[in-house]
C-alpha cells in the first residue's frame, strides 16, 4: 500500500496538521518507506490468534482495577490554566466557533 | 567523587566526608563545563537544585536520612516537574512548567534526592539518536561526532560524562536501553506497570515504561527501590507487594539458565559487538551458568509491529496539543481548524509529524482491521515466543543494539534505517517484559557496547544480580569516556 500527495494531505487534515505544498512530495516519500516496512505484517498468518492490546493482558492473572465514583481532586483551575496560550474570566479562548 | 557509585556516594554522605550542597556543587560544575558541548541538559536551575541539597543537608543532622538522600538525580525531560520546566523536547512545550510533579518525581523527593535538572531527549520520545530534540542533539561523551542514542539520550550521555551520578529515563521501544548501551552506562527497562507513568508525558501507553539509568547495576537497584511501586493514578499500575530490588546481588550463577536467541547472535550486527556480547556470555559460562540456544522466530516481525502500534497510540495521546490548554499556539489563524493545523505544524517536528500521520493512517476507516487489529495479534506472536523461551531459561542475553553509536546525521535522512535499528529492544517492551543493558567492552574504535539481559516478568532483581556479579569481575562500567576526561 502507498499514498499518493492527495490521500496524504486527507490524513493530514483528519490529524489536523498543516503540510504545506513545497513538504508534500517529501512527507509523502519519507511515509511510503514507513509503510513498506510495516505492509511486512500482511504476509503473516495470525488466523485463531487473539489482538494483543495491552502489556498487561498477558502478565499473570493480574486484573485492570476499578475504583469508587468519588471525588478525589481539589478545584486547581487557576494553576492549570496558567499554562494556557489565551484565558478569560477562567474560561479557554477560541476562535469563533459558531457565527 | 564523579566517578563514585552511588553507593559510594551514599557512604560518603552518612559518613559526613561530604554535603550534599558540596556533591550537588561538584555535579553542577561539571556540567556547566560540559553542557555546551554535549548538550546532555535542557534546564539546569542551580539555585533550585542548591535549595534541595540545602534540605537533604537539613534532613540528614535529623538523623532522617536514606541512602539516596542527598543524591543528585537528573531526570529525563518527559517527567513533570513543578520546579523546573519540562519541555518533552518539543517546540510544543519549550515554555511549559507542569502544575504537578511526576509520581517518580514525588518518589525521588519523598527520599531525599536532589532534582539536577532536566536531561535533552528525543521530540516526546520519538527517536532513536537524539536528533529530533528541538533543542538540538546531544552528543556522545565517547566520540562528539556521534549520537549518544535516543530517546534518553541526555540522561545517557550526562551519567557516561560524569555530569550526573545517575538519571531517570524512559522506554518505549529501547528509550533506556539503546542510549546506555551507546555511551557505556546501565540502563533498565522495568516490566510495564512497576513504574508509574503519571506524570511522565505520554507517547505510547501500552509501551511506555520508566526506568533508571547510572553507572552499575547495583546503583540501578537502589534507584529502582524508589522509583517503583503503585499509584493509583495510573491506571495500569499494578498492585503488588514492594520489592526490594537489591536482593538478589549476591545471585549464585551456577546453574543459571541463560537462553542466547539466535535472532540475536545473526548476519547484520557489527562483529565487535557479537565479540565483546560472546565473551560477556562466556564470563557468566565460567561461573557455571548454562547456556543454551533459543529461538525467538518473531523477532523480525517486532520493528513493523512497533510501527503500526506505537504511532497509533501517539497519534491518539498527542492528540491534546491543540494549542487551547497548554504549549504553543500559532500566530495567526483564521478559524479553529486552521488554529490546530498550523499550531500543530509549527509546534512538532518532522518525525513526530511522521508519526502522527501513520497513527492516523493505520487507525482510519478501512485500514484498521489491516494494520492495527493485525500488529495486534503479531505483537501476541512476539510476546509468545518470549513465554515459551521463559519455559527453558532464566534470562536471556543478546546485544542491546547491533551497532555501537553511529555518526550524526547517519540515519537522520532514512527513517526506516533508524528504526532498523532497535530490533533487539523493541520485542521486551512489546510484550510487557523488563530489559537491561549494560557495558561489556568496547568495539575497534574504542566506542562502548551493551550486552542486553532480559527477564520474564518481574525478574528484574535477578536481571540486576547477574549484572553486578559480572561488574564486580570487571571494570568496563567505570570507565569514563575520553572525550569528557575527569
Amino acid at each position: 500500500m502507498s499514498l499518493t500527495p492527495d490521500q496524504l494531505q486527507r490524513i493530514a487534515l483528519l490529524a489536523r496538521i498543516d503540510v504545506s505544498p513545497e513538504e508534500l512530495r517529501g512527507v509523502t516519500d519519507r511515509l511510503n518507506r514507513v509503510l513498506g516496512l510495516i505492509d511486512q505484517l500482511q504476509a503473516v498468518d495470525t488466523q485463531g490468534i487473539e489482538p494483543m492490546s495491552h502489556a498487561l493482558d498477558v502478565q499473570l492473572s493480574v486484573r485492570q482495577r476499578l475504583r469508587p465514583d468519588e471525588v478525589t481532586e481539589t478545584d486547581r483551575r487557576d494553576d492549570f490554566q496558567s499554562g494556557a496560550p489565551a484565558v478569560e474570566r477562567g474560561l479557554y479562548l477560541v476562535p469563533k466557533v459558531i457565527e | 567523587m564523579l566517578n563514585s557509585t552511588l553507593l559510594e556516594l551514599s557512604a560518603a554522605l552518612a559518613a559526613k566526608q561530604v554535603s550534599s550542597v558540596e556533591l550537588t556543587r561538584l555535579f553542577l560544575d561539571r556540567i556547566r563545563g560540559l553542557n555546551g558541548k554535549l548538550n546532555a541538559f535542557i534546564t539546569v536551575d542551580e539555585e533550585y537544585s542548591l535549595g534541595q541539597a540545602r534540605i537533604a543537608d537539613e534532613r540528614r543532622s535529623r538523623g532522617e536520612a536514606g541512602p539516596l538522600t542527598g543524591i543528585p538525580v537528573a531526570h529525563k525531560d518527559i517527567f513533570c516537574t513543578r520546579g523546573l520546566r519540562t519541555t518533552c523536547g518539543s517546540r510544543m512545550l519549550a515554555g511549559y512548567t507542569s502544575p504537578y510533579d511526576a509520581h517518580v518525581i514525588e518518589r525521588f523527593d519523598a527520599v531525599g534526592a536532589v532534582q539536577l535538572g532536566k536531561t535533552n531527549m528525543d521530540e516526546f520520545a520519538m527517536g532513536s539518536s537524539n536528533e529530533t530534540s528541538y533543542f538540538g542533539p546531544v552528543r556522545n561523551p565517547w566520540d562528539f561526532d556521534r549520537v549518544p542514542g535516543g530517546s534518553s539520550g541526555g540522561s545517557a550521555a550526562a551519567v557516561a560524562a560524569r555530569m550526573a551520578p545517575a538519571a531517570t529515563g524512559t522506554d518505549t521501544g529501547g528509550s533506556i536501553r539503546q542510549p546506555a548501551a551507546l555511551t557505556g552506562v546501565c540502563g533498565l527497562k522495568p516490566t510495564y506497570g512497576v513504574v508509574s507513568r503519571y506524570g511522565m508525558i505520554a507517547f505510547a501507553s501500552s509501551l511506555d515504561q520508566g526506568g533508571p539509568m547510572g553507572k552499575s547495576a547495583a546503583d540501578l537497584a537502589l534507584l529502582m527501590n524508589a522509583m517503583a511501586g503503585f499509584d493509583a493514578r495510573d491506571s495500569t499500575s499494578l498492585e503488588r507487594p514492594a520489592e526490594d530490588y537489591c536482593r538478589e546481588l549476591g545471585i549464585n550463577l551456577a546453574g543459571l539458565r541463560i537462553g542466547l536467541p539466535k535472532e540475536y547472535f545473526a548476519a547484520g550486527v557489527d562483529p565487535d559487538v557479537l565479540a565483546r556480547v560472546s565473551e560477556a556470555v562466556r564470563w557468566f559460562q565460567g561461573r557455571g551458568a548454562k547456556t543454551l540456544e533459543i529461538t525467538l522466530p518473531n523477532t523480525g516481525l517486532a520493528v513493523p509491529v512497533y510501527y503500526v502500534i506505537a504511532p497509533a497510540e501517539a497519534s491518539s495521546n498527542l492528540s491534546r496539543f491543540d494549542g487551547v490548554r497548554y504549549g504553543h499556539r500559532a500566530n495567526e489563524y483564521s478559524d479553529l481548524n486552521d488554529m490546530y493545523r498550523r499550531t500543530r505544524a509549527e509546534g512538532f517536528g518532522a518525525e513526530v509529524k511522521r508519526r502522527i500521520l501513520i497513527g492516523t493512517y493505520v487507525l482510519s476507516h478501512g485500514y484498521y482491521d489491516a494494520y492495527y487489529l493485525q500488529a495486534q495479534k503479531v505483537r501476541r506472536l512476539i510476546a509468545k515466543d518470549f513465554s515459551q523461551a521463559f519455559t527453558r531459561c532464566d534470562l536471556i542475553m543478546g546485544p542491546t543494539s547491533p551497532s555501537t553509536a553511529f555518526a550524526l546525521g547517519a540515519k537522520s535522512d532514512d527513517p526506516v534505517q533508524m528504526y532498523l535499528n532497535d530490533i533487539f529492544t523493541i520485542p521486551a517492551p512489546l510484550a510487557g517484559l523488563p530489559g537491561l543493558s549494560i557495558p561489556c567492552g568496547f568495539d575497534g574504535k574504542g566506542l562502548p557496547v551493551g550486552l542486553q539481559i532480559m527477564g520474564n516478568y518481574f525478574a528484574e532483581a535477578k536481571m540486576l544480580g547477574a549484572a553486578h556479579r559480572y561488574q564486580q569481575a570487571t571494570d568496563w562500567h567505570l570507565r569514563p569516556p575520553k572525550e569528557a576526561p575527569l
